[in-house]
């Protein structure tokens, strides 16, 4: 049963789930470094992503290029309402507060997609080029699975570089450090904030996108485990910790498929169940995740 | 000093009989499904009190409540369910420790079981996840709830499975209910203004200060954990005889959202907070039903309820009733019902 082409194929499905993870897992990660908040929303957008998409493609037939860019700029301008309409205005009260913003925030968009939508799911045809089966080797594969792969990689260089290398990505590296010293040396946090809720919502919706043409189906609540699988990543990797939340992403993508293919089949349904026994162990052994620094408790 | 204490006692006592006579009331003038929703609201007001002691008083942020409740749900439902219907819906006999093949639970002691599983269940978890904290701690006991939907889901020669079990004996009515209510209510309040919970309201203001003054933080916080969970054991079993069926996805994200929502809305370290915030909660859901239903508008009612627990987080974050608030009403209340015992000549 284990054959040389099985596991590479497994092997195949983990890396394009864990890249979809790790997307997630970069735009959360800006966020939870300086608000110190878990966006639940963050899973309403890749919902949002993929209908719009949806929508883009299916309903309007524009080309494929335009309807990605459609899907992004509207994922950047619902981060940046998002942002406007509540979080900068709770921001340095109660963290709890935050959360259950970010909650409403989810239940809002979920309940609003059921409206609009319907309760039942779409099916999510990717254009045709990108459904093409290729085989190499033992290996079988659809020209989506190397997109996604592809495209993530690409944004989690860019991402990585505009962190390390611009101005900005300075200027929200510093904010994650400390509120109070950024805006002390001049960096206008509040823009900080909202460039990091505009690119990681951005990231989101296009992980919607891929997160449909991957598994053929959109439905109103897709998002939301994908949205705390990739706070899972979050927190695997090392919460603060950029390539952590990257890695922590593909950890948890590996080991999800790898569970459902390697396990005796009455396992895979534990899917869920070991992800999270996974993160407890984890958290367990090392408290600040694989790449995260040590907390200091200060008196 | 005999005095002092009935007078205290009198307190306690007043409010009670109040509260029943008022139940009594309610019970003769309304239909039975107001009476249901007065029963659940009662039951949510079991979890939101209990998920207090934890989230609220000790400062640990646990999204495991769901979780507890299952464990709760499905103990009382094992116990008590009829033997004449168990091999009809492959449920396991009892094991002779527990009474054997033919015996069936009463109601209270296998709510008491339920409960006493769930807060061991809570120590066996937080032994290892409470040396954890804020959201890594929230994360953890999210997936402890994960866990147990998914065990309940798969380990089908126990629970059924995902069609859940059905057929379960109807035994919480207003009075079980609101009587664990005030069961709840009054140890909570025990705890609370007692030694062990101004420990654990210190360590929730500044562990290391609570360390300094010599309280261990992992006893107490194992503590509020395990009796936080106890009583989430005992909602859970309620909630099974109340509804009599159960199904692993009813104790999952949406019922622990709901209750910490019910919480924060309600006023987190409070004693009023959490009872006002879950009977607003049901009321609402249930008062928009009709209005969904008539509209044809389904999930309209989360829609306005998402938009309000925003409108909400903006204008008072914490909660309708905040600490000083609180203080506020105790004091009116504690006038009033001083006034109240004067006028029967009871504090002579």
């Amino acid at each position: 049963m284990f054959t040389a082409g099985y596991i590479s194929q497994q092997a195949l499905n983990g890396v394009v789930l864990g890249s979809m993870y790790a997307l997630l897992a970069l735009g959360m990660t800006v966020i939870y470094g300086i608000l110190r908040l878990i966006n639940f929303a963050h899973g309403a957008l890749i919902t949002l992503g993929a209908f719009c998409f949806y929508l883009c493609l299916t309903l309007l037939g524009l080309p494929f290029i335009a309807a990605i860019g459609l899907v992004m700029g509207f994922g950047a301008l619902m981060g940046l309402v998002l942002n406007a309409a509540a979080y900068k205005k709770i921001r340095g009260g109660p963290e709890v507060s935050l959360l259950i913003t970010s909650l409403g925030f989810y239940i809002f968009i979920e309940n609003l997609m059921k409206l609009i939508a319907s309760p039942q799911p779409y099916a999510f045809r990717p254009p045709v080029f990108l459904s093409q089966l290729n085989k190499v080797g033992t290996v079988t594969f659809r020209t989506i699975d190397i997109f996604i792969i592809l495209f993530s990689l690409a944004i989690m260089a860019l991402f990585t570089a505009f962190v390390k290398k611009t101005k900005l990505g300075i200027a929200m590296r510093a904010t994650a450090e400390s509120i109070e010293t950024a805006r002390l040396v001049g960096i206008n946090v509040d823009r900080v904030i909202a460039i990091a809720f505009i690119l990681g919502s951005a990231i989101a919706s296009i992980t919607g996108f891929m997160w449909g043409a991957k598994y053929g189906q959109i439905s109103y609540d897709m998002g939301f485990m994908a949205g705390v699988k990739a706070f899972v990543a979050i927190v695997v990797g090392g919460v603060g910790s950029i390539p952590g939340a990257m890695l922590g992403g593909f950890i948890l993508g590996m080991v999800e498929i790898l569970s459902i293919g390697f396990l005796p089949p009455g396992f895979a349904a534990y899917r869920d169940g070991i992800v999270f026994a996974i993160l407890i162990l984890v958290l367990l052994l090392r408290p600040s995740g694989i790449m995260g620094r040590k907390e200091e408790v200060h008196v | 000093m005999l005095v002092s204490r009935i007078k205290r006692q009198l307190q306690v006592i007043i409010p009670v009989v109040f509260l029943f006579l008022i139940l009594g009331l309610a019970s003769t003038v309304f239909n039975r499904y107001i009476i249901h929703i007065i029963t659940l609201a009662g039951i949510f007001i079991i979890a939101t009190v209990s998920l207090n002691l934890t989230n609220g008083y000790s400062g640990l942020f646990s999204l495991g409540h769901a979780g507890f409740m299952a464990v709760g749900a499905y103990t009382s439902t094992l116990l008590t369910f009829p033997v004449e219907l168990r091999k009809a819906y492959d449920l396991l006999l009892l094991p002779r420790i527990l009474g054997g093949p033919n015996y069936q639970w009463p109601f209270l002691p296998a709510v008491l079981v339920a409960g006493l599983l769930s807060g061991l269940v809570a120590v066996l978890v937080g032994a290892p996840v409470l040396r954890l904290r804020g959201h890594y701690l929230a994360v953890a006991s999210l997936g402890f709830m994960v866990i147990v939907e998914t065990l309940a889901i798969n380990l089908r020669w126990l629970t059924r499975g995902s069609i859940g079990i059905n057929a379960i004996p109807h035994y919480t009515n207003l009075w079980w209910s609101y009587a664990w209510v005030v069961v709840t209510l009054y140890v909570i309040w025990r705890i609370v203004h007692s030694s062990y919970g101004r420990a654990m309201m210190a360590i929730r203001d500044d562990e290391i200060a609570a360390q300094v003054q010599g309280i261990n933080p992992f006893k107490y916080r194992l503590l509020s954990f395990a009796i936080g969970a106890f009583f989430a054991g005992v909602a859970g079993a309620l909630y099974a005889h109340l509804t009599r069926a159960i199904m692993p996805y009813v104790f999952s994200f949406g019922l622990t959202f709901q209750i910490v929502i019910m919480l924060v809305i309600g006023g987190a370290g409070t004693m009023v907070g959490p009872v006002i915030g879950a009977t607003l909660l049901v009321a609402f859901k249930y008062a928009m039903k009709p209005l969904e239903e008539s509209l044809r508008l389904y999930g309209f009612t989360e829609l306005i309820y998402a938009a309000l627990l925003i409108l909400m987080m903006i204008k008072r974050p914490k909660g309708i009733v905040s600490g000083e608030r609180q203080l506020l009403i105790a004091n009116k209340a504690g006038l009033y019902l001083r006034k109240a015992m004067h006028s029967l000549r009871l504090d002579k």
